[in-house]
């Protein structure tokens, strides 16, 4: 009994830092000439067959939309591979690179155009990292996107079986009938996104 | 009365000052800030681990009130995607970006300084060939930004946006102008001490971080809740760069030397824990 519940922690514990991680800050108000650049919410030409729009709205405590929150998403093409391709900041029109960012607007509604992601292993749940960054968040929040549909590697998902259904279905995107995706966040209130932390964070 | 309207750090409403906002006096949020240091510590003493990290629901930070999530991070083992970060190169950032001093016409109005560093890993591994990115207020502590109406002067030769790609060896090196400090509306009379913001990417994008470097000696320091939020004092320290008279150059520029530590790589503990099983 003592020697297995030895090895899960064993298995559990990321091994520890040689350094203290540098402490986050907010990203501010005047990012504003910074962080944006063309085409920064196009991971793919709208004009791509397959391209898809996602998009929502970022909110407060209040239910009140945020202004000035700056997004980022990181994902698998639509066959589930992870490219390792650069122009992502100076972009082409044609390479994915799998990466992209946008600020709100002023009503907090952001929008990406995107591909599907494809499951990454056999059986695995496929979704979309998003980074969320805000003047009054002292840190980046991590979360994820599951798209809607495999709902078989969805009930399989490890993430998702570990929270209760009101908290779960915050993580799990509506598919429009356009194709699009609907992911709203919302940073504190009823419908708390949930957010994530990794092992070895610090 | 709108929060967003108390709370809003833009100051294109300076002129019609919310009283519920001035009436909060630095008096007022320095003590708030000294009695959750003082818990902080107390827990330390108690047996808590150091927090090395800001405190996301850091109430004297009036902004992230409504803002900060309520209910614990969610540990997870990180999958395929974000074991891995996006690419970046001399496709994506051009050589003459880390220099913020050369952007426009003429010579930017302020110290030109020279800030350098290495990113490294949370096991002391460089990050090579990863994107850094800053920003920062000019010399007289005004953004070029439309939400700044700060009435500080806009320097026509200053943008203050910078991208380095790190070197082999985690490096990077950025010439620029030393930011002033800047009044915000968090409270009455509140000044944020001169910072410049750096926004990093690591090997897994579970990596991704944006914080601020801060000048070594600013009497603002102890007045700020943004950089008080950080707890813990020797966590705190590590925000604030090094004068380094090796950086500094004849005639030239003044140097400062910070360096960025990410977090530790998921990738090879989940290599080497699949190589166990």
């Amino acid at each position: 009994m003592t020697a297995t519940s030895n090895a899960v922690a064993a298995n559990t514990a990321a091994p520890a830092l040689k350094l203290t991680p540098t402490p986050g800050q907010t990203i501010g108000p005047f990012y504003g000439y910074a962080l944006p650049f063309a085409k920064d919410n196009e991971l793919v030409s709208q004009a791509r067959p397959g391209s898809i729009r996602l998009h929502g709205v970022v909110t407060d405590g209040n239910g009140t939309v945020i202004p000035d929150a700056l997004l980022e998403i990181w994902q698998a093409d639509e066959a589930g591979n992870v490219v390792s391709k650069d122009g992502s900041l100076v972009r082409d029109g044609y390479t994915f690179t799998g990466w992209g960012r946008t600020a709100v607007d002023n009503v907090g509604h952001y929008t990406f155009t995107t591909l599907n992601p494809g499951a990454t292993e056999e059986g695995k749940a496929p979704f979309i990292m998003l980074t969320v960054f805000a003047r009054g968040l002292l840190n980046r929040l991590f979360t994820r996107i599951y798209l809607p549909e495999d709902t078989a590697a969805l009930a399989a998902d490890p993430l998702l079986a570990s929270l209760p259904e009101d908290r779960r279905r915050t993580l799990i995107a509506t598919r429009e009938e356009d194709g699009g995706l609907r992911f709203d966040v919302s940073l504190q209130g009823e419908n708390e996104t949930v957010f994530l932390a990794y092992p070895r964070e610090s | 009365m709108s929060t967003e309207t108390t709370l809003n750090e833009s100051f294109n409403d300076s002129h019609v000052l919310d009283p519920a906002a001035t009436a909060l006096s630095q008096e007022a949020i320095s003590a708030e800030i000294t009695d959750i240091h003082a818990a902080y510590r107390q827990s330390v003493v108690d047996g808590a681990k150091a927090a090395t990290q800001p405190r996301i629901d850091f109430a004297p930070y009036r902004s992230s009130l409504l803002r900060h999530p309520t209910k614990n991070l969610h540990h997870v083992d990180p999958e395929t995607i974000e074991l891995h970060s996006p690419a970046f190169g001399e496709r994506d950032v051009h050589a003459l970006e880390s220099d913020l001093t050369i952007q426009h016409n003429g010579e930017p109005i302020g110290e030109r300084i020279v800030v350098q560093g290495r990113v490294l890993d949370g096991d002391g591994r460089p990050v090579a060939g990863q994107l850094v990115e800053i920003w920062q207020a000019n010399a007289a502590g005004r953004y070029i930004h439309k939400r700044d109406q700060h009435p500080a002067p806009i320097d026509p030769n200053f943008t203050g946006v910078g991208r380095a790609i790190t070197g082999p060896n985690g490096e990077y090196r950025f010439t620029t102008i030393k930011p002033a400090p800047y009044p915000w509306k968090n409270h009455h009379n509140a000044w944020r001490p001169a910072h410049i913001h750096f926004s990093l990417f690591g090997t897994d994008f579970t990596q991704r971080m944006i914080t601020q470097m801060y000048f070594p000696g600013d009497p603002l320091f102890s007045l700020d809740p943004i950089y008080q939020a950080i707890t813990d004092k020797e966590a705190r320290d590590r925000l604030v760069a090094t004068y380094d008279h090796s950086i500094t150059s004849h005639e030239w520029a003044t140097g400062y030397n910070w360096d960025i530590v990410l977090t530790g790589s998921n990738r090879t503990w989940m290599e080497d824990e699949e190589g166990d099983h």
